[in-house]
């Protein structure tokens, strides 16, 4: 034990270098995924029967796809048709891409669980689809979205692990190169496993916040 | 002008006619309630009005203004016509103020300290100046139906449709939400009534439409619809829902 604290002291600045691009990668990608997949749950819900096709299509294909395969086209694919992306460019969007079908399943199940009724009676005030969405259905959806939301930004946190294996030297590519240099491997992996799960807690805290706070009003 | 005028309306879900060529209007300040046995089209035909349904025949004209309900004209229709439904449908996260508030500020554009003041009358009126900043899952249905009431009066509406306003309550709440549409009524608010409520029917109405199996079987006023009617589906239906 005594060993394994003296050992942190030595490793741990090493490895804050890669908590930053940790950070970096998740909130950029999770920023895109919500942006992505509010557009994919409202070209679903439109009730216009292309967008809602080309929504349905690109969750389907997108989902099917390891997130870890997209991230390795994106990487390295796309520089063959002239679009050469940074590796922490490639992680955030591959990230964000991989994860957009399930933010837009999310933000889905949260619009479709509001009771026709509250449309309805929006639309009968004169209300435009858009207006029935941001005053009636959208403060609503979120209280029932919010739940499934913080659980994916968690999996976004562990899974920007993935990014290491496109050279982004975040938290888990740290801790291989320390492992595999030191041969410290109990030490190294259980301060990397430490480490993120001290990232997900304030996550799973402000979540938990949120909803109370949504609850009461 | 009539401020509801149907002509020959037909409307099938598939194959199924839910509505046979039904016609008739309703003119300023007149109360029509329709009644009849349920699937009969009465709550359809109510929706039609407004455009929450599409119809495939024949024609619905609101104030001159022709009811298309895949055209954006709709929503200038629905600021016109206001609607009451069967399970109240109020928007659950606003209080009762901000739900009778809603339509006038953001869809009307009207001054916001206006309307909240308007409002307030308006719940005041409906007996609920004490519940303003109630939401609506902390009142009663009859408090909730009463609050949708004011929100359909603070669009200023040319006519308010009823759809089964009274079905969804406990018994001892219905009087209330009823003597409310009763006083509606008496100041002159043009209404279109569906409802089980055959004493209010009765009462209130000048005028009474049966439906059955989507058509218009009989229409008159309350004396001859309800007292004497002439069809024998009416007759029957009556047997059955009126006390012997």
């Amino acid at each position: 034990m005594e060993k394994f604290f003296s050992q942190s002291q030595e490793y741990l600045p090493f490895l804050l270098q890669g908590v930053s691009y940790t950070i970096l990668v998740m909130m950029c990608a999770f920023a895109l995924a919500t942006g992505l997949g509010l557009i994919l749950a409202f070209m679903r819900v439109s009730g216009i029967v292309p967008l809602a096709w080309v929504a349905r299509t690109v969750i389907v294909v997108v989902r099917g796809i390891p997130g870890l395969v997209t991230l390795y086209y994106i990487y390295f694919v796309f520089p063959d048709f002239g679009v050469a992306l940074t590796a922490v460019q490639a992680a955030i969007i591959g990230l964000g891409i991989a994860y957009s079908p399930y933010m837009a399943e999310v933000f889905r199940a949260g619009i479709e669980a509001i009771d026709r009724g509250q449309t309805e009676a929006a639309l009968s005030i004169g209300m435009h689809w858009g207006l029935v969405m941001r005053r009636v259905v959208l403060p609503q959806a979120v209280r029932v979205a919010l739940p499934p939301y913080g659980s994916t930004m968690v999996m976004l946190l562990k899974d920007s692990s993935l990014a290491s294996t496109i050279t982004v030297a975040e938290l888990s590519l740290q801790g291989k190169l320390l492992a595999s240099s030191t041969f410290e491997n109990t030490t190294v992996f259980t301060l990397v496993a430490l480490i993120y799960l001290a990232m997900s807690l304030p996550l799973t805290a402000f979540n938990a916040w949120l909803e109370r706070k949504l609850r009461r009003s | 002008m009539s401020v509801i005028e149907l002509k020959h309306v037909r409307k099938s879900f598939g194959t199924h006619e839910v509505i046979s060529d039904v016609s008739f209007s309703v003119e300023p300040g007149e109360v029509v309630c329709i009644i009849g046995p349920s699937g009969s089209g009465k709550s359809t035909l109510l929706r039609c009005i407004n455009g929450l349904e599409t119809y495939q025949g024949g024609e619905i004209i609101v104030h001159g203004e022709s009811v298309d309900a895949t055209k954006p004209s709709i929503r200038h229709i629905r600021t016109r016509v206001s609607m009451v439904f069967q399970r109240f449908n109020l928007f659950p996260h606003r209080t009762a103020l901000e739900n009778v508030a809603e339509g006038p500020i953001y869809v009307k554009k009207e001054r916001r300290a206006e309307v909240l003041a308007r409002s307030r009358e308006l719940l005041a009126r409906v007996g609920l100046g004490a519940k303003m900043d109630a939401y609506p899952p902390q009142l009663s249905g009859g408090q909730q139906q009463r609050v949708a009431i004011a929100r359909a009066l603070g669009m200023n509406p040319d006519a308010i449709l009823f759809d089964e306003p009274t079905s969804a309550l406990d018994p001892e709440l219905v009087g209330e939400v009823l003597s409310v549409m009763r006083s509606l009524a008496d100041e002159g608010m043009t209404m279109v009534v569906v409802t089980h409520e055959m004493g209010f029917a009765r009462e209130v109405a000048d005028r009474v439409l049966f439906l059955d199996g989507g058509v218009l079987v009989e229409q008159g006023t309350p004396a001859e619809v309800l007292g004497r009617p002439q069809n024998a589906r009416t007759q029957d239906f009556l047997r059955r829902v009126l006390p012997a």
